[in-house]
């Protein structure tokens, strides 16, 4: 029993995430009991649950390299857009001048896109780290010209990705039940998981934000470690941007991933992290990803007006920031503990046994201050 | 810069001057090569009061900003409670129910409303503030396309006759090609301005608020430490900057007379780059108030000099972009050398023949006297 109560504890953080999530399924199960329903068409699953999935791909893997860069640099990059718009340019013009295209004319564009990745994450990187730079100063470049490089590097407006495999990447291949941009994000998810489990990346990532003079201290550079976790910032964006424009099946470089990392630093703080760096969790981060997705389309299925949609989510985003504030929870727990005092107390008082109450009131301040 | 006086050798700088001088280095380094590079246009006074005509909104929004970041915070909704306040203000007057007045206590309404609502939730809360100030960006961004649409063209004759209204100053101006002289003009929203900056720069500088302030921003666990209602003077902060920025809506639509969807956009962004370079930083108990304004003339500069240099209009973000890089290296480089001043001052005196000299010896009789007069006094 101690040890569920221990694994329990452990997991307490994701407990607001999930049940935003809960009750936001819940809301749309009300408006419409066929809410979970899959259907099968051409061998392929759609319904809600698949396109839910299927929408929060890129934000998913974005929030991923954003809760490490919010973990170890205690700030966010604001340009993982524009990176990723920059990456993906790089990935359609290698597709679009290598003539036929087969699965490893595309394989070699994505890991050209994720060198790209490297290098703005390198630049976002040694800003950061090497020049004391804040983060959002530091990646205030990118955003501000990133879009603009991108647009140089398609050369016209907007270039189209029209071949066989980019379209199956961006739908479904066929014989596989499932869309294609589900399966890659699994698979991202699932070499984070191992990352995180074989090696020491996310200790040092913590110790780091945490304390940077004490890292050092203890042997941990934390430089090296923040550009590192720009470095794979990087990397996500141009996965995000890979996945993004073979969705989309042309590169507009205005519009692709635009406001992303809005949503993508909600996500972060959504699953209990702090902005403020420090302990991080990734499955927060994840289900945070997904809640703002189901959000979004669970305000498009109660047909609310759609200019109001952002005003509704900003009035959502605060009741639950509100909910989840230390000093609104300290207050609720006084509150509770109160009012169990009181109601332990009145029991107590109709028995007569006076001396129980006393010793039940104790016992509750014990507790308390444990 | 009181610091800067030869009387007093031993006071540092403060960090807060360095990075404004710097700052004021950069604008009158930028501004001499517009002049170098388009003597014709740079030289008329005309082209560095519109700096001011064109863009007193974005002034104003940068100021509130800096109050912000000088608590050690960030308020990333100034931009969109501007276009807000430009759309409400504009439908109030042309439903023709309110007056010029009435727009104007509108516009500090909304702002305030949305600058109470930071304040509280961010100082009394503890919520991190990016986050709500994003919900707050979406809210006001919401009530503006519920509000009104499509761009509304304000026609009320008051207010047109305002719009109008310019001040000429007689003494200035420059001699056009046909030998009329053309005197320099300056906008209503300049004099906001102007009085704004003076107002703030009192309130940060002697004020009980602005030491508060940047104590807070600098350490907050020392602030509380020294007494300093911390959640207060966040609060105000977050309050203040909230009504700067429904005053600059309100500018905004003096400025261009229509409130659009559109209006406002990205000033957040524009506040924050005019903010850095003017010496402010992110973290915050940094920073001088001044350093506001003249990193939004840096920027403006900036913008204009590559305008008239004709860069093409892609090349142009990424040039701006390349500005900005510059001078963040820059001013981090400076910093760090400093900071490795510093280290080495941290050195025993008798490591350092300079400060063995004169140093203590100096000191000494200062220290006396004041001890000679807490001693009288407790007599």
């Amino acid at each position: 029993m101690p040890r569920l109560k221990a694994q329990f504890d452990r997991l307490s953080h994701l407990f607001l995430p999930l049940s935003v999530l809960v009750i936001l399924l819940i809301i749309n199960l009300i408006k419409g009991a066929d809410y979970f329903k899959i259907t099968m068409v051409n061998g392929v699953f759609y319904g809600n649950i698949p396109n839910i999935l299927f929408g929060a791909s890129e934000l998913v893997i974005l929030s991923v390299g954003m809760t490490l860069v919010t973990a170890a640099a205690r700030g966010q990059d604001i340009s993982i857009g524009e990176s990723g718009a920059i990456s993906s340019a790089i990935f359609v013009q290698y597709v679009l001048q290598a003539g036929e295209v087969t699965i490893w004319t595309i394989l070699a564009g994505f890991l050209i896109s994720c060198v790209a990745g490297l290098v703005i994450g390198a630049f976002n990187g040694t800003l950061v780290s090497f020049f004391n730079v804040q983060p959002m100063v530091a990646t205030l470049i990118l955003f501000l010209g990133g879009r603009s490089i991108a647009f140089i590097i398609d050369g016209k407006v907007s270039p189209i990705l029209a071949n066989p495999i980019s379209n199956q990447i961006g739908t479904v291949i066929p014989g596989v039940p499932i869309q294609t941009p589900i399966i890659l994000t699994a698979v991202f998810l699932a070499l984070v998981a191992v990352v995180l489990k074989t090696t020491n990346l996310r200790l040092y990532v913590e110790a780091v934000g945490i304390n940077p003079s004490a890292a050092r201290l203890n042997g941990i550079n934390p430089k090296k470690v923040i550009f590192l976790t720009f470095l794979l910032m990087g990397v996500c964006s141009a996965i995000a941007g890979f996945i993004a424009v073979n969705k989309a099946g042309r590169h507009d470089s205005v519009n692709l991933l635009k406001f992303i990392m809005m949503d993508a630093i909600l996500a972060v703080a959504l699953g209990e992290n702090s902005l403020g760096g420090g302990k991080f969790s990734i499955t927060g981060s994840i289900i945070g990803a997904y809640t703002i997705e189901v959000l979004n389309r669970t305000l498009l299925r109660l047909e609310v007006n759609p200019e109001a949609i952002k005003a509704f989510k900003a009035v959502f985003i605060i009741i639950l920031m509100v909910i989840a504030s230390p000093v609104v929870r300290v207050s609720a727990r006084k509150f509770l503990d109160k009012a169990k005092t009181f109601v332990a107390g009145y029991s107590v008082r109709q028995t007569g046994g006076l001396n129980k109450a006393v010793v039940s009131i104790t016992d509750s301040s014990v507790k308390k201050e444990e | 810069m009181g610091t800067l006086n030869p009387t007093k050798p031993r006071t540092r700088m403060s960090n807060s001057t360095l990075l404004f001088i710097i700052a004021g280095i950069i604008f009158l380094l930028m501004y001499g090569i517009a002049l170098l590079s388009f003597p014709v246009s740079f030289r008329q006074f005309q082209t560095f009061f519109d700096f001011f005509n064109l863009n007193a909104a974005l002034f104003i929004v940068t100021l509130g900003m800096c109050i912000v970041m000088i608590g050690g915070g960030i308020d990333i909704s100034v931009g969109a409670v501007c276009g807000l306040v430009t759309m409400a203000c504009a439908v109030l007057l042309q439903s023709g129910t309110g007056n010029i007045w009435g727009a104007f206590f509108l516009a500090l309404g909304i702002g305030l409303a949305f600058g109470l609502m930071h304040g509280y939730l961010i100082a009394y809360l503890e919520i991190q503030p990016f986050i709500i100030t994003l919900a707050g960006m979406f809210l006001a961004q919401g009530l503006l396309t519920t509000l009104h649409k499509e761009p509304l063209n304000v026609t009320v004759p008051a207010f047109v006759a305002l719009r109008r209204f310019t001040i000429e100053i007689p003494w200035l101006g420059t001699v056009n090609r046909l030998g009329v002289f053309i005197p320099c003009e300056i906008k209503p929203g300049v004099i906001v301005v102007v009085v704004l900056v003076v107002l703030y720069a009192v309130l940060m500088k002697w004020s009980r608020f602005g030491r508060n302030l940047y104590a807070v921003g600098g350490n907050r666990q020392s602030a509380r430490m020294l007494g300093i209602n911390v959640k207060k003077t966040i609060f105000l902060s977050y309050v203040l900057c909230g009504l700067t920025a429904g005053i600059s809506g309100f500018v905004f639509l003096l400025t261009t007379g229509a409130g659009n969807i559109g209006n406002g956009a990205l000033y957040e962004i524009k506040a924050i780059a005019a903010n850095v370079m003017g010496g402010i930083l992110l973290n915050g108990g940094v920073g001088n108030l001044l350093g506001a304004p003249i990193g939004t003339l840096t920027l403006l500069t900036i913008n204009e000099l590559i305008r008239a240099a004709g860069v093409q209009s892609n090349l142009q973000a990424i040039v701006s972009g390349l500005l900005l890089y510059l001078f963040i290296v820059l001013q981090s480089i400076i910093m760090s050398l400093r900071d490795r001043r510093k280290f080495r001052l941290a050195l025993p005196p008798w490591l350092k023949p300079h400060l063995a000299a004169g140093g203590e010896r100096d000191r000494e009789p200062r220290i006396r006297k004041a001890g000679e007069k807490i001693r009288k006094q407790v007599k």
